[in-house]
């Protein structure tokens, strides 16, 4: 079933046309990807499904509903939680104070204890650093509480804006890892990555996005064994 | 901003310990502006300390209102000294409309008292915490939506300022509403020799208490969460499903509540204080208060203006009655000389309890 919908959408800075004319789609317990260079309009389109960009023209439903007009903290009551490019901690904050952020919007507030147990089980090492102010956290760790603080809405839609970026190599192949558990305890994942390899692994299925616009789509195996992939974005000559 | 209701006594008065004479020391003839009346700024200086407390506390629970605006929005709010003179008015009114007119104080029974001046504080609050919420709806939502730089809310803030002062000339006129007294200030204990007044007690108590309250929400509460949230970063508070409007709308009606409570300990302390003008110097030394402890922290807020109280006293025994606000500006100098984010400076987001 699908759970995202975008049709036709663009998204303009100004004058400046960003993303044009997109058609993408999530169905309900994906993992789906979206690569491309720098600049081609990623973080825009998560910007544009979370509402924090207006689109100038399109459509975006989330499960069957018109969502494209709708306010963006609607959106995350309604389940789409992100966790943005550049992860944008709340420095001022500790680590439970971050985490509470994430469960905001959440109506029944009785299980919170219980989900941020599971996010410590993702991540012993916030649990370690739980009174810690988020502003002084490392990249690596703000990244992981940026996962963390998404997971605390319980989304039914995932957004990650490059959660491999800054990250040791080891500690990359974690995060894909607990990327993958999350999608299997239920959760679908829209992922926007640099690191194309670990992205289109892990994916079901994978846009490329090129100056705006989506200029191929498959599942992640056909990407990854595509030639003219390999050679934009897996280094491979 | 004269108190003759105060404790203040007036530095100047011949003093019968000789030493006050000869100990003080004069910049130059007798006949200069400027003296150096330390014999002075001692004998008063408990009297200054307990005066300068309650003083304080009205400039910094006017002080959290700028605060807070400029926490989530970094927009400095002119405008709130006008929200809390609208506090004084309201406050005036209650007065009146209870039946009280200028003149010799009533006697009134305890019971009664305090339920005229509890009305008169929900009166007043609410007249300044509607303000505040028309004032960011009228004056400021504009502008957001259209996405205004930074310097239009500027000027915007400005000029609601004067429309707000202006409205209040158009109807009342340019001389302050007389001086309705409900409570007379009389001594109820002694420290230092000095007697602290009901109302110096009434004033600090009540201002300390506002501001736990407001600290609490701020720190403690879901809410409060919503606005630390927004002050740190508006984008993300939105991504985690903060309302950013209603949490906007929210820290000006909080900052408009503790202006409305804070205008009627003023009126309590000068009860002639409202006056259309009434709101821009003691607005302007709230704003120095908030921006001394470190704008867009609450905590600074309440050291900034009780330490602008103390010091404006002080510095008013040692250099005499009209250099009592030269003294409140040249303390924001320095201090930002030395600490240009203010005493505590951290932001409203980053403080923490
Ligand atoms: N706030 C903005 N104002 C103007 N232009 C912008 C703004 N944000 C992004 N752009 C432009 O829109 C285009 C797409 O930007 P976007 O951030 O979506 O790229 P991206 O694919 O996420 O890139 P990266 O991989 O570097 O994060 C870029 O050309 C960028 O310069
Ligand atoms: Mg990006």
């Amino acid at each position: 079933m699908t759970l995202l919908e975008l049709s036709g959408v663009s998204v303009h800075y100004g004058r400046i046309k960003a993303v044009s004319d997109l058609a993408i789609s999530v169905n309900e317990g994906e993992i789906v990807t979206l690569i491309g260079a720098n600049g081609a309009g990623k973080s825009t389109t998560m910007r544009a499904i979370s509402g924090i960009r207006p689109v100038s023209s399109g459509s975006i439903t989330f499960q069957g509903e018109d969502i494209t007009r709708l306010r963006a903290d609607l959106r995350v009551v309604r389940g789409i939680s992100q966790a943005p490019e550049g992860r944008g901690i709340f420095p001022g904050m500790t680590v439970l104070e971050n985490l509470d952020m994430g469960a905001y919007a959440r109506k029944e507030r009785k299980n919170l204890a219980a989900e941020m147990d599971h996010v410590f089980t993702l991540f012993p090492r916030l649990a370690e650093r739980r009174g810690q102010m988020g502003g002084t956290l490392s990249g690596g760790e703000q990244q992981m509480l940026a996962i963390g603080r998404a997971l605390m809405a319980k989304p039914k839609l995932l957004l990650l804006d490059e959660p491999s970026m800054g990250l040791a190599p080891q500690f990359i192949q974690q995060i894909f890892r607990i990327i993958t558990e999350i999608n299997r305890e239920g959760t679908t994942v829209l992922l926007v990555e640099q690191n194309a390899q670990q992205a289109l692994s892990r994916a079901h299925r994978a846009y490329v996005l090129e100056t705006g616009s989506i200029t191929k789509t498959g599942t992640g195996k056909e990407l990854l064994a595509d030639d003219s992939i390999k050679e934009a974005y897996l280094g491979v000559a | 901003m004269d108190d003759p209701a105060g404790p203040r006594p007036d530095p100047h008065v011949e003093n019968e310990l000789s030493i006050h004479h000869s100990s003080a020391l004069y910049l130059a003839q007798d006949d200069s502006v400027i003296n150096f009346d330390v014999a002075g700024l001692v004998d008063q200086f408990w009297a200054n300390t307990v005066d300068g407390l309650s003083q304080g506390s009205i400039y910094a629970l006017v002080a959290l209102g700028y605060t807070l605006v400029y926490g989530v929005l970094k927009l400095i709010n002119f405008a709130h000294s006008e929200v809390f003179i609208y506090g004084a008015y309201a406050t005036w009114f209650t007065f009146y409309g209870l039946g009280f007119r200028p003149g010799p104080t009533p006697e009134l029974a305890v019971f009664e008292l305090i339920g005229f001046l509890l009305l008169a504080l929900l009166a007043a609050v609410l007249v300044s915490g509607a303000t505040a919420v028309v004032l960011e709806r009228v004056a400021y939502r504009p502008l957001r939506n259209r996405g205004a730089p930074r310097l239009v809310f500027l000027i915007t803030a400005i000029g609601a300022s004067f429309v707000l002062q202006q409205l209040i000339f158009i109807w009342r006129g340019g001389n302050p509403e007389q001086a309705i007294r409900l409570l007379r200030p009389e001594p109820v204990f002694e420290v230092f020799g000095v007697a602290i007044t009901n109302i110096t007690i009434i004033i600090v108590l009540a201002s300390i208490l506002l501001f736990f309250i407001a600290d609490t929400f701020v720190n403690r509460t879901r809410f409060g969460r919503g606005i630390r949230a927004v002050a740190q970063d508006p984008d993300t508070a939105t991504l985690m499903g903060v309302n950013k409007e209603r949490v906007i709308m929210l820290t000006f009606l909080i900052g408009g509540l503790l202006a409305g409570a804070a205008a009627l300990f003023y009126m309590m302390k000068i009860p002639q204080g409202a006056s259309y003008q009434g709101g821009f110097l003691l607005g302007l030394k709230a704003f120095t208060a908030a921006v001394l402890g470190g704008i867009g922290n609450l905590r600074g807020a309440l050291l900034g203006g009780l330490l602008l109280g103390l010091m404006e006293n002080y510095g008013q025994s040692l250099f005499g009655g009209e250099w009592r606000d030269v003294v409140a500006f040249v303390l924001l100098i320095v201090i930002l000389m030395f600490r240009p984010t203010g005493i505590l400076g951290e932001s409203l987001g980053k403080a923490r309890v």
